[in-house]
C-alpha cells in the first residue's frame, strides 16, 4: 500500500482552516469523553484522527456533526464560529459523515437513499422526486470520484464496499465540504481499501477536507497528510504523517512503547497430529441460502490456521457449525478422530472445543450476570462447581477470583456485571474461561475486533500460548494483518467456499486480498 | 433551566428502599389533593384506610384473605418473568387449578381423611395449572408463537370452560341433586374434610386468622428463592433469561428449561386456584361475576413487577396490596363512592410503578440546554451562509 506518495494538497497556508475546534470538552455521567481537545483540519487535506477505543474520537466527530453539543469550547468553519443545534445544522454547513454502520434503507434504490431526508429543490422536496436528474448526478459524481454505483440498484443487492460508496455519494450529493469517515476500512478487502484511498485523495485534491478516523497505523500512514492523536479524551499531538513512524504513532496512541505485531514473529510451529477435521461441511445461513458450501479443512495440534475473508462470507456460520451452535445440512466435524454430534454445543464442549465467539457480549457471556457466574458458564455442571442439583456458590467465587488474577482482568471484583467490563477485559475473561477448560481445539472468531492496541497484544499472546500448549487454533478474522502475524497457514473464505490456501511466509497481501475478493482480476 | 433524565451508572442499594417509600408518600400527597377537591378530609381518610387495612378488629384477617391469591399469582408471574418468559396467563391457570382441586376433592368424597384431601387438592391444582401453562410454553418453544398473546388468550378460554362446566353442561362439577339446583345452576358443595384449616393467632378482638394458602405461598417463595439462587436449574434459567444465545453457546438445553418454567409458573397459579376453593369458596365458583371478576392473575403481574421478581418482596407487596384492596371495600359507602376508591388505588399503583424509573435513571436540572440529537427541525446556524 504505497499510495502515500501521491500528490498531496496541503491547503493554503495562512488561510483559516476548514475546521477548527478549540478547547472542546464533553462530559458524560462519570466520563470525561473530551477534555479541552483542539483539532484543526485544512481544506484540501486528509486528516487522520487516531486513537484507541474510548480515546474520544467518536465523541469529537459526533460534536462536529451536531449530534452532541460540547459542554465547553467552540467550533469554527472557515474562520466563522458555528453553533450546531442538530445534525441538520451541521449537514447544511457542509459536514458529511460516513458511519461505520451504514445508515441506508435496504429495500430502497441507491438514488432514493441518496435523496432521503433531503429538502432541496431538485431532490425529494415536496411530493415529487425527479429520478432522472438525481440518477444523472449520481452517475456523474460516481465517475468523477471513482465511486461508481448503479443508481437504480437496491441497497440489499450491493456488496458492503458498494454500500459504502453510496454513503460517500450521499455526502458528495449534499455538497459536503468536510467529510468524516469513521473506520471505513473495517469492512473492506485490501484492494477495496486502496480504491477508497484513491477516492479520498481525489476529494482532498479538489479542496475538500477528509477526516479519517482509524486505529490502523499503516492506513493512516498511507492516506493522511496529517494526523491528530487522541488519548484518554485529550489530544496528544498533531503531526504530519511523513514525520512520524508507525512505531512513534503507536507509542503516542497508547502512551508507551508497544511491540507492533510484525509478520512471522512467533516460534516455529511444531504441529503434530490432526486435531480438528471438518469434512464437506454445508451450513445453511439465516436466510436459507447456504452460508458454507462443501467446506473441508483440518488443523493440527499446536498449529494456528487463519481463516481470512471479508465480513459476511460465512465466517460466523463456520464457527457456529464447528462448535455445534448451528446445524449443518451435511458434513461432519471430528475432533481427534471422533465425530461430534452436529447441532449439539454440549458435544463440542465435551470433546474439548473451546470457542471465542465473534459476539462476545451477547454470546460469549450473559451480559447482566456477574463475572463470577460467567466464569462458570460452561463448567457449572462439573463436580467442583456443583453438587447434585445445587451450586457451590463459594467455589464459584473462588474460581472467578483465580481467573481474574491469572488472566489479569481489571475489575473491582467478581460481582461486577459482565456488561460493565471494558472490551479488552471482557475478552480476557472469555479467553481465560475457555482456556481453563483445557481445550484441544480453540475456535476464535474476530477475537480482537474493537479492542485497543494494548488488549490486542494480550489476546495475541494468549493465542500464541495456546498453540504452544498444543491446542489446535482456528483463527477466524477479517483483519489480515492479524492473521499474517499469527497464523502458520492461511485459508481464505469467499461466499462460503475456500478460495485459496496460503503460506504466510511466502505469500503477499495482494495475493491473499485477491482471493478474499473472489479471485477476479480487476 | 431544563430537565435532564440520565441513566444511573450505579444503582445504590438504599435507593431500592427509598424510592418505593418516596413513591407511596408522593401518591398520598397527590391523592390528598383529589380528596380535598371532592370534599373529604385527607388525614381522616388515610387514618380510616390504615385502620381498616391493618388495625381494626378483623382487619388483618381480611387483609390476609385478600392477599392470599395475589401472593400466588404474583409468585407465578415472578417465576416466569425472571427468565424473560412473559406468562401472563396466571388468571386462566388459577381457574384451572380451582377446577382440578375441586374435582379431586369431590372425587375423594366425604369419607377421605382431611389431610389426604387437602394434599390431593394442592397436587391436582398445581398439575392442572401447569398443564394449562404448558400450552403457551409448547407453542413458544416449538411453533415460536408469542407467549404474551397465547397465554393471555387462554385466560378467556379457561374462563369460558369454567362457566360452561356449571352453567351450560351437566358436568361432574355441577350440582344436579335437586330441582332447585337444576334450575339455578351451581357447583357441588365441598364437604368439611376439604375445607383448608387456618392458623389462628391471638384471641378475642385481637385475633388474626391466617389461611393455609397464605402459608403455602410463603413456602413456595422460599422454594423459589432456593431454586433460582442455589441450583444449576436456576443458573440456567438466569442465563437463558439474559441471553438465549449465550445459553446455547454454553450447551444448555433451553427448550426444556423454558417448558419447565412455564410448568412451574402455571403450577403456582394453579395452587392459588386450589386455595380459592379450599380456603374460601368451598365450591367451584364459576359465576362470571365471581372469581372471574377478581382479576387476581392481572393484579399478580403488578405485584411481581413491584417486587422486582424477588419472591420475598413479592410476598410483602402482595400483602400490602391485599391491605389496600381490603381497605377499599371498607371505605366505600354513601359519602365515599367506589370510584374514588378505584382512583386512590390507581394513583398508588401508578406512582409506585413510575417510581421504578428513578432507580435506573436520575433526573437533573441543568442550566445549559441538553443534547438535542432528536430535533431535526431546521434551526439557524450563525455565521454560515
Amino acid at each position: 500500500m504505497d499510495l502515500a506518495v501521491e500528490e498531496r494538497g496541503a491547503g493554503t497556508p495562512g488561510a483559516s482552516p476548514a475546521v477548527a475546534m478549540r478547547g472542546i470538552t464533553k462530559r458524560f455521567p462519570g466520563v470525561l469523553a473530551n477534555d479541552a481537545v483542539d483539532f484543526e483540519a485544512a481544506a484540501g487535506e486528509v486528516h487522520a484522527l487516531l486513537g484507541e477505543n474510548g480515546a474520544g474520537k467518536s465523541t469529537l466527530s459526533n460534536i462536529l456533526t451536531g449530534l452532541y453539543r460540547p459542554d465547553e469550547g467552540e467550533i469554527e468553519l472557515h474562520g466563522e464560529p458555528v453553533h450546531f443545534h442538530s445534525p441538520r445544522d451541521a449537514l447544511e454547513a457542509g459536514i458529511g459523515m460516513v458511519h461505520q454502520h451504514f445508515r441506508l434503507v435496504p429495500p430502497f434504490t441507491v438514488a432514493e437513499n441518496i435523496v432521503l431526508g433531503e429538502h432541496g429543490e431538485d431532490g425529494g422536496g415536496g411530493m415529487f422526486v425527479h429520478p432522472r436528474s438525481i440518477e444523472r448526478r449520481v452517475l456523474e459524481l460516481g465517475k468523477r470520484y471513482s465511486v461508481a454505483v448503479d443508481p437504480r440498484a437496491r441497497i440489499w443487492q450491493l456488496s458492503v464496499g458498494e454500500q459504502q460508496r453510496v454513503e460517500i455519494l450521499k455526502a458528495l450529493y449534499r455538497e459536503a465540504r468536510i467529510l468524516i469517515m469513521d473506520e471505513p476500512t473495517a469492512v473492506l478487502t485490501p484492494q477495496e481499501s486502496e480504491a477508497l484511498f484513491v477516492t479520498l485523495r481525489s476529494m482532498a485534491a479538489e479542496g475538500r477536507t477528509v477526516i479519517f478516523i482509524s486505529h490502523k497505523l499503516h492506513e493512516v500512514k498511507a492516506v493522511a497528510d496529517r494526523v491528530t492523536v487522541l488519548r484518554g479524551g485529550r489530544n496528544v499531538a498533531t503531526v504530519p504523517t511523513a514525520d512520524a513512524s508507525a512505531r512513534e504513532l503507536a507509542a503516542m496512541m497508547v502512551g508507551r512503547q508497544v511491540e507492533l505485531s510484525s509478520r512471522r514473529d512467533r516460534d516455529a510451529p511444531h504441529p503434530t497430529t490432526t486435531a480438528l477435521e471438518v469434512e464437506a461441511l454445508t451450513v445453511p445461513g439465516d436466510r436459507g441460502a447456504n452460508a458454507i458450501t462443501d467446506l473441508s479443512l483440518s488443523v493440527r495440534h499446536g498449529e494456528i490456521v487463519g481463516v481470512a475473508g471479508v465480513a459476511g462470507n460465512g465466517q460466523r456460520e463456520l464457527a457456529e457449525a464447528i462448535t455445534g451452535i448451528r446445524p449443518p445440512s451435511s458434513g461432519r466435524v471430528r475432533v481427534d478422530g471422533k465425530a461430534l454430534r452436529t447441532s449439539d454445543p454440549r458435544s463440542a464442549i465435551g470433546a474439548g472445543v473451546a470457542h471465542v465467539p465473534e459476539d462476545r457480549l451477547g454470546t460469549g457471556v450473559a451480559p447482566s450476570l456477574s463475572i463470577a457466574d460467567n466464569s462458570v458458564l460452561k463448567s457449572y455442571r462439573g463436580p467442583d462447581i456443583s453438587q447434585g442439583p445445587f451450586l457451590r456458590r463459594r467455589s464459584i467465587y473462588r474460581h472467578a477470583l483465580e481467573l481474574i488474577k491469572r488472566y489479569a482482568v481489571v475489575t473491582p471484583g467478581p460481582d461486577l456485571r459482565a456488561r460493565d467490563l471494558s472490551g479488552g477485559n471482557l475478552q480476557k475473561l472469555v479467553l481465560g474461561r475457555e482456556f481453563e477448560g483445557k481445550p484441544r481445539v480453540l475456535v476464535a472468531a474476530s477475537p480482537t475486533r474493537g479492542l485497543d492496541v494494548g488488549a490486542i497484544e494480550t489476546v495475541h499472546s494468549y493465542l500464541r500460548q495456546a498453540a504452544r500448549d498444543d491446542v489446535a487454533v482456528l483463527l477466524i478474522s477479517e483483519d489480515l494483518d492479524e492473521i499474517l502475524a499469527l497464523a502458520d497457514r492461511v485459508i481464505v473464505l469467499y461466499e462460503g467456499r475456500l478460495s485459496g490456501a496460503f503460506d504466510p511466509a511466502t505469500s503477499t497481501v495482494e495475493e491473499i486480498g485477491l482471493a478474499m475478493a473472489g479471485g477476479e482480476h480487476r | 433551566m431544563t430537565l435532564q433524565i440520565e441513566r444511573r451508572l450505579q444503582q445504590p442499594r438504599w435507593l431500592s428502599v427509598a424510592v418505593p417509600i418516596g413513591s407511596i408518600a408522593f401518591a398520598f400527597l397527590v391523592m390528598a389533593a383529589v380528596l380535598g377537591v371532592t370534599g373529604h378530609d385527607p388525614l381522616h381518610v388515610y387514618r380510616d384506610l390504615f385502620d381498616s387495612a391493618f388495625i381494626a378488629e378483623g382487619a388483618l384477617t381480611q387483609t390476609f384473605v385478600a392477599a392470599t391469591p395475589l401472593l400466588f399469582t404474583g409468585l407465578a408471574a415472578a417465576a416466569a418473568f425472571r427468565m424473560q418468559v412473559w406468562n401472563i396467563g396466571a388468571e386462566g391457570q388459577l381457574y384451572c387449578g380451582a377446577i382440578g382441586a375441586a374435582g379431586v376433592a369431590l372425587q375423594l368424597g366425604p369419607d377421605a381423611s382431611s389431610p389426604l384431601v387437602i394434599f390431593a387438592m394442592v397436587i391436582c391444582g398445581a398439575a392442572a395449572g401447569a398443564v394449562w401453562g404448558l400450552i403457551p410454553g409448547v407453542l413458544k418453544t416449538f411453533a415460536r408463537t408469542n407467549e404474551i398473546i397465547t397465554s393471555l388468550m387462554l385466560n378467556y378460554v379457561a374462563g369460558y370452560i369454567l362457566t360452561w362446566l356449571i352453567f351450560d353442561s351437566a358436568s361432574y362439577w355441577r350440582d344436579l341433586s335437586s330441582i332447585q339446583a337444576r334450575s339455578f345452576p351451581q357447583a357441588k358443595p365441598m364437604t368439611e374434610n376439604a375445607f383448608w384449616p387456618t392458623l389462628d393467632l391471638g384471641s378475642g378482638t385481637s385475633s388474626v386468622v391466617i389461611p393455609l394458602g397464605f402459608l403455602i405461598a410463603i413456602g413456595i417463595a422460599v422454594l423459589l428463592h432456593v431454586l433460582y439462587k442455589h441450583t444449576k436449574f436456576g443458573f440456567e434459567v438466569q442465563v437463558i433469561g439474559d441471553s438465549t444465545r449465550a445459553a446455547r453457546y454454553a450447551g444448555m438445553r433451553t427448550r426444556r428449561k423454558i417448558l419447565a418454567v412455564f410448568a412451574i409458573s402455571g403450577g403456582i397459579a394453579g395452587i392459588g386456584g386450589a386455595s380459592q376453593v379450599g380456603d374460601f369458596s368451598h365450591t367451584l365458583d364459576a359465576d362470571p361475576n365471581g372469581l372471574q371478576k377478581s382479576y387476581y392473575g392481572y393484579t399478580g403481574i403488578v405485584v411481581a413487577a413491584l417486587g422486582r421478581y424477588n419472591p420475598f418482596a413479592v410476598c410483602l407487596v402482595g400483602f400490602l396490596i391485599g391491605g389496600l384492596q381490603n381497605a377499599g371495600f371498607t371505605l366505600q359507602g354513601a359519602d365515599f363512592p367506589s370510584g374514588l376508591v378505584g382512583v386512590m388505588q390507581g394513583i398508588i399503583l401508578f406512582c409506585a410503578l413510575g417510581g421504578e424509573l428513578l432507580i435506573r435513571y436520575r433526573v437533573r436540572w441543568s442550566s445549559d440546554a441538553p443534547v438535542a440529537a432528536e430535533e431535526v427541525q431546521p434551526a439557524s446556524v450563525e455565521g454560515v451562509p
